[in-house]
């Protein structure tokens, strides 16, 4: 079966690039599975979401955080543009654990905090990308 | 004599301190340009994508009608950023890129559109407050390592502006690409709205597929377009960051080797004056005893 050639980049810098039998990213629509051959698209991807790029053969998943952008499929090669993204083995726990208990302490405060909102939000997805639990 | 002497040697010693300054700027920069280079291809694969994505959207969709990609009718304002750098010590680097700034504002002025620039740099800011010109906009540093967070803020604003009614109906960027390290030329790009080529050429690499978009194409477009005007700027600050550490390696590299011929033509007089005082001071020994002998025989 052909395979998808997938690259992530941000804009400061490529984060991955190989090759892939599944991609799982959420957009703004709901998740969305791409496999080989699939139709072209272009998705906007959600603030925070988490990106599940299947290796095959063996390979551990690749999982990354990503922090809005795009998705687009042509011709088996499948791009994300994140504005911001990490890979689920580069993050912090720690860091982020720490980011989201802030968020959420703001968003007690205050409940209307769009920012703190934001900040767990976008926690949740890192330790999620790490496979902690958020 | 002695006062000449001295004098050389005081001006020996400034020009080697100044030589050692203009010396470690130029170590410095040029260690920096190897860095500022690997962000700016660090960058490239993100540009390329959002180009395409871009192109695709905007092939891939009959009518195209956004508020960024519609040129105004009656262009009022257009908005020009400019991309100084915060320090000086880069030779011409500022001054090339304000004098073609000048150059398109007369452009634009003569089309009957008010130029407003938004400046990025020290060095652009003080020279248009000296100067007493309003800006929309200023922003200051981060000129040799700017950052993706950076260039969001200058593109909010940007847009901010273009979507207001009475604000600015056109964005120019003018800046200093790095064309090599020692070639950077300055250049003037119009960023929005965006310029669509007809053309019934069908493209290199095949026609564009036709997208599925997600939501909608519209909703697509209304994130995208930020984004891509985001990474353009981004692309100019990094090859502006390159340029100016390779325009301030050059400016120094210059001052040095002037610095030290400087020093050599000084150690040179000042060697001249040293032989001059010390033949003076034997000759007047030398007559001093003559005299001294003369009036002796005279006496006998």
């Amino acid at each position: 079966m052909a395979k998808l050639q997938v690259g992530v980049v941000s804009p400061e810098r490529e984060i991955w690039s190989g090759e892939a039998d599944m991609v799982v990213a959420k957009t703004v629509d709901g998740e969305i599975g791409i496999m080989p051959r699939h139709a072209p698209v272009l998705g906007v991807l959600v603030e925070g979401g988490v990106l599940r790029v299947k290796r095959g053969d063996g390979g551990a998943d690749l999982v990354a955080a990503v922090h809005g952008g795009f998705i687009s499929v042509a011709d088996n090669q499948v791009s994300v543009l994140a504005e911001a993204a990490e890979l689920g083995s580069e993050v912090d726990v720690a860091a982020a654990r720490d980011a989201l208990e802030r968020a959420q302490a703001s968003i007690e405060a205050d409940a209307d905090d769009a920012e703190a909102a934001l900040a767990a939000k976008r926690a949740r997805a890192r330790l999620r990308a790490a496979g902690e639990d958020a | 004599m002695g006062a000449q002497l001295r004098l050389l040697r005081r001006r020996i010693k400034s020009v080697r301190s100044t030589a050692k300054i203009t010396r470690a700027q130029e170590l410095i920069a040029s260690s920096r340009i190897v860095k500022a280079q690997a962000r700016m291809a660090a960058a490239v694969p993100y540009e390329r994508e959002i180009t395409r994505a871009v192109s695709a959207v905007v092939s891939g969709t009959t009518s195209v009608s956004h508020p960024l990609t519609v040129a105004k009718e009656n262009p009022a304002k257009a908005g020009v950023l400019i991309v100084t750098s915060d320090r000086g010590f880069a030779g011409g680097f500022n001054a090339n890129l304000l004098r073609e700034a000048e150059a398109l504002a007369g452009l634009l002025r003569d089309r009957g559109v008010m130029p407003v620039p938004f400046v990025a740099g020290r060095k652009g800011i003080a020279w248009h407050s000296f100067r007493g010109r309003p800006m929309g906009a200023s922003w200051s540093g981060f000129s040799d390592n700017p950052t993706y967070a950076h260039a969001k803020e200058i593109a909010d604003t940007l847009i901010e502006a273009f979507k207001d009614e009475n604000g600015i109906d056109e964005i120019h960027i003018v800046s200093t690409s790095f064309v090599s390290m020692l070639t950077q030329a300055v250049v003037v790009k119009r960023v929005l709205p965006l310029e669509i080529e007809v053309t019934t050429e069908a493209p290199a690499a095949g026609p564009l597929p036709y997208f599925e978009f997600e939501p909608t194409a519209d909703g697509v477009l209304d994130t995208l377009l930020p984004r891509y005007v985001e990474s353009r700027i981004f692309n100019a600050l990094l090859q502006s960051a390159a340029s100016e550490h390779a325009a301030r390696r050059r400016a120094m590299k210059s001052a040095t080797d002037n610095a030290n011929e400087l020093i050599r033509v000084f150690t040179q007089q000042m060697n001249q004056a040293r032989q001059a005082e010390i033949t003076q001071e034997i000759s007047e020994i030398v007559g001093g005893a003559n005299a001294l002998a003369d009036a002796a025989a005279g006496k006998e």
